[in-house]
């Protein structure tokens, strides 16, 4: 096992260096100037080329590349274009928002979405299948930015009884888990459940009515076990393969947030993403890709270990 | 019954006591506590010249900070003038125009209890013009330098004197120097002489200093109660930024009471805020909306009656509806209200028939049409509702037998094909370009479109217009030292702007601003930026 958990770590670095180089070309390859964040819209043709000589944007794109990968590799991710500030602190500050709001996602949708996709599973071709399986179809279907906007009509301006946006009534800055502070947790976390929820539920529901119509649970039933007892073994044998979409769907919670974020105005690493795409700053947008990349990553090898723990007969190494 | 009495009593008493701590408490927050909800993505640079634009100065700039020269923004009913900020009083050398004097205002302090002096300003431009002061920073001279092209040295003269010397004679210096803002060199040395820890605690001499910063967050500014200018000492006690570049979360924000103030409501939410009982205050402003028209060999837009007869066929008052009525239809390349609008003989209005007869003089009707080519962006700072608008603007022309091909590209993209000009192959044989301008003082507003020393890639002379007459009324912007005689100046210049239909002029955007009714006291000046200090909250 600590071999295959060595193996996997190496391999971590092929990725994150293929995810930069994708992203560095991407950034290229797209029209705009990362200059423009910086100057005024009108400096002179100059001005402009002392600041690319500062940023180092004059320099050949391999050279500009293999810089920003030496320094990264000892975790100097550079300097925001747009903000001067470093990269590293506000990917880490941002990422940790993410993780906080992913988290509260992952606490309503994944318990929600196994409990109720195995009630469906359980009770499959009856109404409350067909009932769960809608709600399932829904969740999956609905752009979740349109539910955000929905929701924040509804409980903000309609009902006052929910903030719509940020991150606290003081920023991210000074969270504390209190009542003031979660009030503004509530409605991305629910948002940005659904989607994942509708996967889980789906998922599970397909395993147990799958793992039910089994041989081995007659045999068990032959054997005379009965609700509780059988539920154990179904449950058992459906926890890796849900696990492991509950691990993609994790990433989806963790990378997958920029829409939510900017309905929200949540400060994390979605918000952050979608700045820096905007202001063409690239090593903000390079440092936050490889950041959440590597959070991927590591989700990935976490979850592949879990299933080793859960199933014996998944032999890794 | 007594005891009946005494317990009416009593809860009297609570009430009593209850209304009264309602009371204090309402007295204590009289001022109030203002949050308002900015377009920007981040808070804007703190140290000083701020970056993020127009919105940046506004929030950032004229409240932390002050220049030599301020704008003055007291006034919603006239277009701001140059006054007295930190400079009490500025000349010329008669015998050499491109020596000034600056009279510095004495007694002035910075937040940090330094004070503003001769040498304070000298350190302000070593940092945005001198790479090898230890100031020196280059994200503020990004923003700063190319604000003051015409600076060729400075000295300080005494304590309160400071001498500029200008690279040639120009008259526009009193607007450059109003861009740059004065940090406190002994702030910067107590934070350890590092521009990142000044931007936690920055300190200028304006009337708001700031308090807290949560980056791309919240910053929160309190009044300075030693402010130089007693009357603009804030009303409030706090006014909070908050980055909400997202239209519909700004919106919502300040629908569930999170906010009482938005910049740039969306036209569409508007009528949604008004039925709720939220203010929509806007006020002319120093920007249009026009195509900036290629004057390269074989231009369509080179014959002026095709220019003319293009003006001529637009009916604003139409696109006006389109915008919810936040516009003011063009009248000139400057707003009617300016002081450098003037008396046009042209008259751009809506007239189809005249726009079709000067189309026939030029050789084009029904049956040969004018096919011109039109860059355009589908979004961008300033650039309004660019498609709704451009499209607007293409069917207008087509009944003047003008047919429009738009080429559409990304704002930032846009924005470099304006930097290299019409004749640069990125521009790919445009014969227009969809650009907004920020015209607020001669060089924004008149100088760098048409002169030709700033043909592009040089400057932001897109069109590569080169006319004599137009750059010899240029000089003579610059080298006109009486203000009034200027401002006359400044008005034939753009009458030539407009008799010779020099642009597509289309509309001016009034910088709308939701707001909650119990927002007090802001009178919006017709000026990108803004006076905070009269508002209180109810």
């Amino acid at each position: 096992m600590l071999a295959y958990f060595a193996r996997r770590l190496i391999q971590v670095l092929p990725v994150a260096l293929g995810v930069s180089l994708i992203c560095f070309m991407l950034v290229h390859l797209a029209p705009g100037d990362p200059l423009v964040a910086v100057m005024p819209i009108d400096a002179t043709a100059e001005q402009e080329q002392e600041m690319r000589a500062a940023y180092g944007f004059d320099r050949p794109l391999p050279v500009q590349f293999g810089l920003w990968v030496w320094n990264a590799a000892s975790g100097d991710l550079g300097r925001s274009i747009a903000t001067g500030r470093p990269v590293a602190g506000e990917v880490m500050r941002a990422v940790g928002n993410t993780l906080m709001l992913a988290a509260s996602a992952a606490m309503i949708g994944f318990p929600l979405g196994v409990a109720l996709g195995f009630v469906a599973g359980y009770f499959r071709d009856t109404w409350i299948d067909r009932g769960v399986t809608a709600l399932a179809i829904g969740g999956v279907s609905t752009p979740n930015y349109w539910l955000g906007m929905v929701l924040v009509i509804i409980f903000s301006v309609q009902l006052g009884w929910l903030p719509s946006m940020g991150a606290g009534p003081g920023g991210s800055g000074d969270w504390r888990w209190d009542i003031a502070h979660m009030r503004h947790l509530v409605l991305p976390a629910v948002t940005l459940a659904v989607v994942p929820m509708g996967v889980v539920m789906r998922t599970v529901r397909a395993l147990v009515a799958d793992i039910l119509s089994m041989d081995f649970v007659e045999a068990l039933r032959a054997k005379g076990l009965t609700g509780r007892g059988v539920l154990t073994h179904v449950a058992r044998n459906a926890a890796p393969t849900a696990l492991s979409v509950i691990g993609l769907q994790m990433g989806y919670l963790l990378g997958g947030s920029i829409l939510i974020e900017t309905v929200f105005n949540w400060p994390g690493a979605g918000f952050l993403l979608s700045n820096a795409i905007f202001q063409r700053d690239l090593p903000l947008l390079q440092g936050t890709i490889l950041v959440l990349a590597l959070f991927f990553v590591a989700l990935n090898l976490a979850v592949d270990l879990l299933q080793s723990a859960i199933d014996p007969r998944i032999k890794r190494g | 019954m007594n005891m009946r009495l005494s317990g009416l009593k009593a809860l009297a008493r609570g009430f009593a006591l209850t209304a009264a701590t309602v009371a204090l408490a309402t007295m204590a927050q009289a001022a109030g506590t203002l949050r308002v909800g900015m377009t920007a993505s981040d808070i804007p640079l703190t140290t000083g010249q701020t970056d993020q634009g127009g919105e940046g100065m506004r929030f950032m700039g004229y409240t932390v900070y002050d220049a030599l020269i301020n704008w003055d923004l007291s006034s919603a009913d006239k277009p701001s003038t140059l006054i007295p900020g930190l400079a009490t009083a500025w000349t010329t050398d008669p015998a050499d125009r491109t020596r000034w004097t600056f009279g510095l205002r004495q007694g002035v302090k910075f937040h940090d209890g330094s004070t503003f002096d001769a040498d304070a300003v000298v350190w302000n431009l070593d940092k945005l013009l001198s790479p090898e002061a230890e100031q020196y920073d280059p994200r503020q001279s990004a923003q700063g330098k190319s604000r003051i092209p015409a600076v060729a040295s400075y000295r300080a003269v005494d304590p309160y004197t400071v001498e500029i010397v200008t690279k040639a004679p120009d008259a526009t210096l009193p607007y450059q120097i109003a861009w740059i803002m004065m940090s406190s060199p002994a702030q910067f040395a107590a934070v350890g002489k590092s521009w990142e820890a000044f931007a936690k605690t920055p300190s200028g001499t304006g009337p708001w200093r700031l308090t807290a910063l949560v980056p791309r967050e919240r910053a929160e500014l309190e009044p300075f109660a030693d402010y130089w200018d007693k009357t603009r000492i804030p009303q409030l006690d706090k006014m909070v930024l908050i980055p909400l570049p997202e239209p519909n979360a700004r919106s919502a924000a300040l629908l569930s009471g999170q906010v009482d103030w938005i910049e740039a409501p969306a036209p569409d939410v508007i009528p949604a805020l008004q039925a709720n009982g939220f203010a929509i205050v806007s006020n002319a402003l120093p920007h249009n909306w026009t195509w900036h028209l290629s004057r390269l060999e074989g231009s369509p837009w080179s014959d002026i009656r095709v220019r003319k007869a293009a003006n001529l066929a637009i009916d604003r008052e139409g696109m006006s509806a389109l915008l919810g009525g936040l516009m003011i239809p063009a009248k000139g390349f400057l707003p009617p209200s300016s002081q450098w609008f003037g008396a046009p003989t042209f008259d751009v209005k809506y007239d189809l028939e005249a726009a079709q007869a000067l189309m026939k003089e030029a050789g084009f009707g029904p049956d040969n049409r004018l096919m011109v080519k039109a860059l355009i962006s589908p979004s961008g700072s300033g650039q309004m509702l660019p498609l709704p608008m451009n499209e607007y603007v293409q069917q207008s022309l087509a009944e003047a037998w003008i047919d429009v091909e738009f080429s559409v590209v990304e704002w930032n993209t846009m924005i470099n094909i304006w930097r290299a000009g019409a004749a640069h192959e990125s521009s790919e044989g445009a014969h227009s370009i969809n650009f907004t301008y920020f015209i607020q003082d001669p060089f924004t507003g008149l100088i760098r479109h048409m002169a030709s020393d700033l043909i592009a890639p040089n400057g932001t002379n897109w069109g590569h217009y080169s006319d004599p007459e137009m750059d010899a009324l240029f000089a003579e912007i610059r080298n006109t030292f009486d203000p009034e005689a200027q401002d006359a100046v400044m008005r034939r210049t753009h009458e030539k702007y407009v008799n010779e239909a020099l642009f597509l002029m289309v509309t001016h955007d009034v910088a709308p601003r939701a707001m909650s009714p119990k927002v007090k006291g802001f009178a919006q000046a017709q000026n990108w930026f803004q006076n905070f200090s009269a508002i209180t909250i109810e």
